[in-house]
């Protein structure tokens, strides 16, 4: 009989008689969470069901732009920078990029990889994208007279840390999906398609709120407890289409590239831990329950940096991380889309976590480094957080079917 | 069924550049299908497709290769041999339990049918195409081309791009034998690669 109302169609005063009446009509709760699938287009306001499935959401692999960086950040991400062995050619790039992309194409759209051994692994992308970043080497080799200048190691900055197994590399594969399985059956086809051509130089795996935890949209927190990410341009606007592709003042290096930089910043927890709430919210310069800049009420509130407090300082703090970061130079932005970190900790420790902090935009000496080294003047974040691991790459134009990442690259020789 | 003319059907893979491998020689044409499609699935799709298809890398010896062969007539092909410039011999083989219990590989008998309005699969374990003789090392991503034969007289070309693997190790069934000079008969060495160091073997 419930089977029955369910699937009947055009009752639509029916289904939400029985939806808002439930627990009263007596209804169990399988059979309203029946109805709630059931009727996914029904207009009538719903309880969002809980059991609602969402791995075999797709992104689109094929397009102009590569995907995974105007693309809503999905839950977990996997960075892994490869180092092309001495004997990988030119020619043998061309072969590895293609065997990716192949790998990408099919995996992303939820089928199994060629060669996939573990194919039912493959059929949830939840939102799976594969960004692929090209380090000075590997564009060095295949179209040298095309690597941008920017391309290279970071300036020293003396806050800098750096270890070598999260620094630098050839081959950067940014693997996102909002199902962690998928990510590491991605990674594990990705690698064992790349292991004639390449070694595993690092890997950094990252997460953020589970899919569905929150709104889709909400800016993101990292293990300090902060919304982090507020003023990041929103995909689609014209601010992020000059901040990450370019524009006539500053160009990306090639139509539909763009450069990813990625740092690994410990955050002490446990000396964040001493600091208390309004230490805290004045080290960034916003507040902690929503992110509204201590001068404002709402998270996207324009920070006052004019406002004085009643003994004449300044609200939020000349040396606090925003006023810092905050350019005075409207050129001078970055889009930001990172992951929290979470590893084990060290012997006498309780925590080794903290932020891959990956930005791209269209030219990494223009855009980050000089936002890079005015916080490396002088941060009180600095005071918590250490960089340790560094690495730039270039970000090649999407392809199209047929073709392959970096396709580009090889045309005319 | 004996005059239909089947057409050869490409991976992208092959159509979007030149051909990689120096083994591959033999010209190809068609009509390159969706990446992620099944071949069988495009209007228009000739007789015998193959989807998928894919080869096990190897330094030497032999390897193995495999995909999906689809038939879209409403009647039974046979395919009785296949060619490839990449090797000196290349069988149709299935791979079937030896009397000492452990799986063996030998030529099918009568080759591979692949039945009306379906699908045949190659893959690892099962039935493939066997390459023996390899005429120089097929690394990983190599375009290596084959042709199919079928019983009525008709021929399928198709590129398959060589992936490292590590598995397709069975046994040959009379491997102990002598063979006409692609003797290294320990799949495993035919499995291990020099440029991939993390393959096990």
């Amino acid at each position: 009989m419930k089977g029955k109302v369910v699937k009947h169609d055009g009752g639509g005063l029916q289904r939400r008689h029985l939806l808002f009446g439930g627990a009263a009509a007596g209804l169990g709760a399988v059979a309203a969470i029946g109805l709630q699938v059931v009727n996914g287009a029904e207009k009538a306001p719903v309880q969002p069901a809980a059991d609602v499935q969402h791995g075999s959401a797709k992104v689109p692999f094929y397009g102009a732009r590569q995907a995974g960086i105007g693309t809503a950040p999905q839950a977990h991400g996997a960075f892994v920078a490869l180092e092309l062995h001495p004997e990988t050619t030119r020619e043998r790039v061309r072969s590895l990029l293609k065997l990716l992309s192949d790998d990408a194409a099919r995996l992303t759209q939820g089928k199994a990889a060629l060669a996939d051994t573990e194919a039912e692994l493959a059929v949830h992308p939840a939102r799976l994208t594969v960004t692929f970043g090209f380090g000075p080497r590997l564009l060095q080799s295949v179209a040298p007279q095309q690597a941008p200048g920017w391309l290279k190691p970071l300036p020293d900055f003396s806050i800098d840390q750096l270890v070598p197994e999260f620094s630098g590399g050839d081959l950067l594969l940014q693997i996102c999906s909002d199902d962690p399985v998928t990510v590491a059956h991605a990674k594990r086809m990705l690698l064992k398609d790349s292991r004639s051509f390449a070694a595993v130089k690092w890997v950094q795996s990252g997460f953020r709120r589970a899919h569905g935890t929150e709104a889709s949209g909400t800016t993101m927190r990292n293990l300090f407890g902060q919304v982090d990410g507020t003023s990041n341009a929103v995909p689609g606007g014209e601010p992020y289409e000059k901040v990450v592709w370019g524009d006539g003042r500053i160009p990306s290096w090639t139509e539909n590239g763009t450069s990813l930089v990625i740092r690994r910043i410990r955050m002490d927890l446990d000396t964040w831990d001493e600091l208390d709430r309004s230490g805290r919210e004045e080290s960034v310069g916003r507040k902690l329950g929503n992110g509204a800049p201590l001068t404002g009420v709402q998270e996207h509130d324009e920070p006052d940096f004019k406002a004085l407090n009643p003994h004449g300082f300044p609200v939020i703090a000349d040396f606090s991380h925003m006023r810092r970061s905050r350019p005075d130079d409207e050129t001078q932005r970055i889009f930001r889309r990172a992951y929290n970190y979470d590893g084990a900790p060290s012997a006498g420790s309780v925590s080794e976590s903290g932020l891959i902090f990956a930005c791209y935009q269209a030219d990494v000496d223009k855009q980050f480094v000089p936002i890079q080294q005015r916080l490396d003047e002088l941060d009180l974040l600095n005071t918590w957080t250490t960089p340790i691991g560094s690495a730039v790459f270039a970000i090649p134009p999407g392809c199209q079917p047929g073709g392959f990442i970096g396709d580009g690259l090889f045309t005319g020789s | 069924m004996s005059k239909k003319i089947i057409f050869p059907l490409l991976p992208v893979l092959v159509a979007a550049s030149l051909t990689l491998s120096a083994c591959a020689t033999a010209e190809t044409q068609g009509t390159p299908s969706p990446i992620s499609q099944d071949a069988s699935s495009s209007p228009g799709a000739s007789a015998l497709v193959m989807g998928e298809p894919w080869v096990k890398a190897s330094k030497d010896g032999m390897t193995g290769a495999f995909g999906i062969l689809s038939n879209t007539t409403n009647h039974d092909i046979t395919v009785v041999g296949a060619t490839s410039p990449a090797a000196s011999t290349v069988e149709l083989h299935e791979t079937v339990s030896g009397s000492d219990g452990t799986m063996q590989m030998r030529a099918k008998d009568g080759g591979f049918v692949i039945p009306a309005n379906g699908e045949f699969l190659l893959e690892p374990g099962a039935s493939h195409i066997m390459l023996m003789g390899l005429r120089s090392p097929l690394t990983a991503g190599d375009d290596i081309t084959f042709e199919l034969h079928t019983s009525d007289g008709g021929h399928l070309a198709f590129t398959a791009p060589a992936k490292d693997f590590s598995g397709a190790n069975e046994n040959y069934e009379g491997s102990h034998s002598t063979d006409d000079g692609h003797g290294a008969m320990d799949p495993s060495a035919a499995a291990s690669h020099p440029a991939s160091p993390t393959q096990s073997k």
